[in-house]
């Protein structure tokens, strides 16, 4: 560019170097005020926390305005390494993230058995559709209340199985169990699983509407093709219609992989990160070191957002690569 | 949300005339708009405004949680001259950063020494007193009294007395206890309870200023004895996945008899249909009779910040806020405690027995959360709640706490 200009100033200045750069300039002209924002809001808070992940800092500043952070190296770092909260958050990113693969299978077969032509099939699609529309928080509250031992279905069927209704001592219903009702969300074991389940609801709706979409492209001759060839069933469904659904999975793969490492909401909701932090993951426990009421540690938090980051980078980059490789065999 | 922008529209209108206003505005910044409160901050302030006609005092309330947050900012950026907050560990990020200034002063001009004495260990850090406190509440247990008479039982004063209580209350399908740990300080106020009156207020701090260790054997001592609680007493099922507010269910209804809570927990009580007569408060019993009767009492106080720009006026409002006369009325409004000795309470009963506790108690602590660092009070209370359901785990948690201790100091 600086050559352009150069050559441009020495030879005739008949056609101005924007307009003869027009198609060059124009789509950065355009790109100029999301560029700006996204720097503003993603890329430069980026990098200020890697920075920030090697400060020790309470988030505070002194009467002057200066900052009161401490440069600790990677001392963050090696705090992280024998703190076992991380490595139970950690470990349950990784059940996230093999758990709600399911949504991606489950979506398809949903999408399967919605793709006929029945009356109402549109009312039905979009009931199944219904609970990736409302908010996470609210899909969070609802199973909540679902898991619920005292008021929630689980308390309720258990009580009806296992229990008998009897008056205290001071001639007030209540219960009496066999078993204790089974408190999901306060489980070590299990709340974790709980949460995700809740979190599968609206993922498998997302992925069943991409593959309802992709279905809408499966070639008509190839099923007519193979069916004539004697395919049906798994057979057909295996080699004809997957391999024609690819872009769709694709996709339905990379949503479910960042959905599943951004789990926050839900979590933040139903347990805030217990029973005594075992259904944490990364991004919550981040949030809860740095920024919520018994947090304070801004600089231990940042390394957490880092190391959450170099995990998202591993799968964004390949995700990347791949789009960037069908391009140019597109092309 | 409507207040919080008004306040929020107020606060700029006012950093926007601030630089012109003459120098009498004292600028108030306040941390609850809860109606019982508000009442009791406002009403104080009108008194103020018509004892010093020259003050104009402008007023910003924000919703707790939001002070807590916003509080991290406007001490730099836009200071006050008085903000509210609280004592004991909570306080000392911002004396630390050098963000509220000493008010030694205030308290040696009007007596507060003598008439506050026994909060002033909590408002002090580094040698210097750092704020003046309005109000604080009592806490212990909180029982059914109807379910007492029925089984006839009496208060129980000492730790086997309250063993046998639950012996009994067991036998006839009553639990014990109730409480809800979900959101883990409830937690904190059982173990508080336990530790002073197995240990006494000098292990307390120490244990909270990181002195001594987790698994020191005065704090396994304490534990034992929490294990004993929940073996042959017991609490709620569930008691996890419950607020404060939930476990409030089983208490109401006969379910469960006592409740280890703050004061502010009566008007729950009543809003789930309890009497007066029905319920009763009594103090935590005694575990250890060596230990002197040390109690929790959270306060609340208002802090000068170091950019204040009245300061002159804002030691005037911290004065008026600790005078008994002051106390008695706002305490009365908000149903809580005065903390200045010559102060009169309200003819309310709880009221009345957490007066008398606290004023015979040789120390008060503020509250596990308030008295420990931050990430040592988070990783206590998980702690304290994965103790409460599963009483096997005591060693293992008191090593890991240990080792949190050895990093948060």
């Amino acid at each position: 560019m600086a050559d352009a200009v150069a050559t441009d100033t020495r030879t005739r200045s008949e056609p101005g170097f924007f307009r003869r750069n027009k198609l060059a300039i124009a789509p950065w002209i355009f790109l100029i005020p999301a560029l700006i924002f996204f720097a503003i809001y993603v890329v430069i808070p980026i990098f200020e926390s890697l920075w920030l992940s090697l400060y020790q800092w309470n988030g505070l500043y002194d009467a002057d305005g200066n900052s009161t952070a401490v440069w600790v190296g990677f001392d963050n770092y090696v705090r992280l390494w024998s703190d076992p909260n991380f490595w139970t958050s950690l470990r349950n990113n990784i059940a996230w993230l093999v758990l709600y693969m399911l949504a991606v299978p489950a979506g398809l077969f949903i999408a399967l058995f919605l793709n006929q032509t029945v009356t109402g099939m549109r009312f039905y699609k979009s009931m199944f559709f219904f609970p990736f529309v409302i908010s996470q928080v609210v899909v969070g509250l609802i199973f909540g209340w679902f898991y619920n031992p005292d008021f929630g279905v689980v308390g309720t069927v258990w009580k009806a199985i296992f229990c008998e209704e009897t008056t205290n001592i001071l001639g007030n219903t209540t219960f009496r169990c066999e078993r204790p009702v089974p408190d999901i969300l306060s489980s070590e074991q299990w709340a974790t699983y709980g949460i995700i389940a809740a979190g599968l609801w609206p993922q498998i709706a997302y992925c069943m509407i991409l593959y309802l979409t992709g279905l809408n492209n499966v070639a008509a001759d190839q099923i007519e093709a193979a069916r004539l060839d004697g395919a049906k069933g798994w057979k057909m469904l295996w080699y004809v219609v997957v391999p024609q659904l690819k872009p769709a999975t694709f996709i339905a793969v990379v949503v479910t992989v960042i959905g599943a490492l951004r789990s926050f909401d839900m979590i933040a909701i139903m347990t805030q990160g217990g029973p005594f932090g075992s259904t944490n993951v990364l991004s919550h426990y981040m949030f809860e070191v740095a920024i919520s009421e018994y947090g304070e540690r801004y600089g231990y938090g940042s390394s957490i957002a880092t190391v959450l980051f170099g995990i998202m980078l591993i799968f964004i980059s390949y995700f990347l690569w791949r789009m960037y490789q069908d391009e140019k065999g597109g092309r | 949300m409507f207040l919080n922008l008004k306040t929020a529209v107020a606060a700029i209108a006012l950093s926007a005339v601030a630089g012109t206003a003459f120098a009498r505005d004292l600028v108030i910044n306040f941390d609850d708009l809860n109606p019982g409160p508000k009442k009791g901050f406002e009403d104080a302030v009108e008194k103020f405004k018509a004892e010093n006609p020259d003050i104009n005092v402008i007023v910003n309330i924000n919703d707790r949680e939001a002070h807590k947050t916003a509080i991290r900012n406007f001490l730099t950026a836009d200071a006050p001259d008085v903000t509210s907050w609280y004592p004991g560990n909570r306080m000392a990020p911002f004396v630390d950063a050098g963000l509220f200034q000493p008010v030694d002063d205030v308290w040696e001009e009007n007596g507060f020494n003598e008439d506050l004495a026994a909060i002033k260990a909590t408002m002090s850090r580094d040698g210097k007193i750092w704020g003046v406190p309005y109000s604080y509440y009592q806490w212990g247990i909180y029982y059914r009294k109807d379910i007492f008479d029925l089984l006839e039982l009496e208060e129980p004063q000492t730790w086997d007395e309250l063993l046998a209580a639950c012996g009994k209350m067991k036998e006839n399908g009553v639990t014990p206890f109730t409480i809800g740990t979900k959101f883990l300080w409830t937690a904190a106020g059982v173990f508080d309870y336990i530790n002073l009156r197995t240990n006494g207020y000098d292990v307390h701090n120490a244990l909270t200023a990181g002195e001594i260790k987790y698994t020191d054997p005065r704090i396994v001592a304490t534990f034992e004895n929490w294990e004993t609680l929940i073996n042959e007493c017991g609490f709620v099922d569930n008691h996890a996945s419950m607020s404060w507010q939930d476990a409030i269910a089983p208490f109401a209804n006969g379910d469960a008899a006592m409740y280890v809570m703050g004061n502010f927990s009566v008007d729950g009580y009543k809003n789930a249909g309890l009497t007066e007569d029905q319920i009763d408060f009594m103090p935590f019993p005694t575990i250890n009779p060596d230990v002197p009767r040390a109690e929790e009492a959270p306060a609340d106080a208002f802090f000068i910040p170091t950019n204040a720009k009245n300061v002159e006026d804002a030691k005037k409002w911290l004065a008026f806020v600790a005078r008994p006369d002051v106390q008695t009325q706002w305490n009365k409004t908000i149903g809580q405690l005065p903390i200045n000795s010559k102060a009169d309470i309200s003819d309310d009963k709880f009221i009345q027995q957490g007066f008398e506790l606290l004023n015979s108690a040789t120390g008060l602590a503020q509250f596990y959360d308030r008295d420990a660092p931050a990430a040592m009070a988070k990783a206590g209370m998980e702690g304290f709640q994965e103790f409460m359901l599963d009483t096997s785990k005591k060693m293992d948690i008191l090593q890991r706490l240990d080792e949190v201790q050895a990093e948060v100091y």
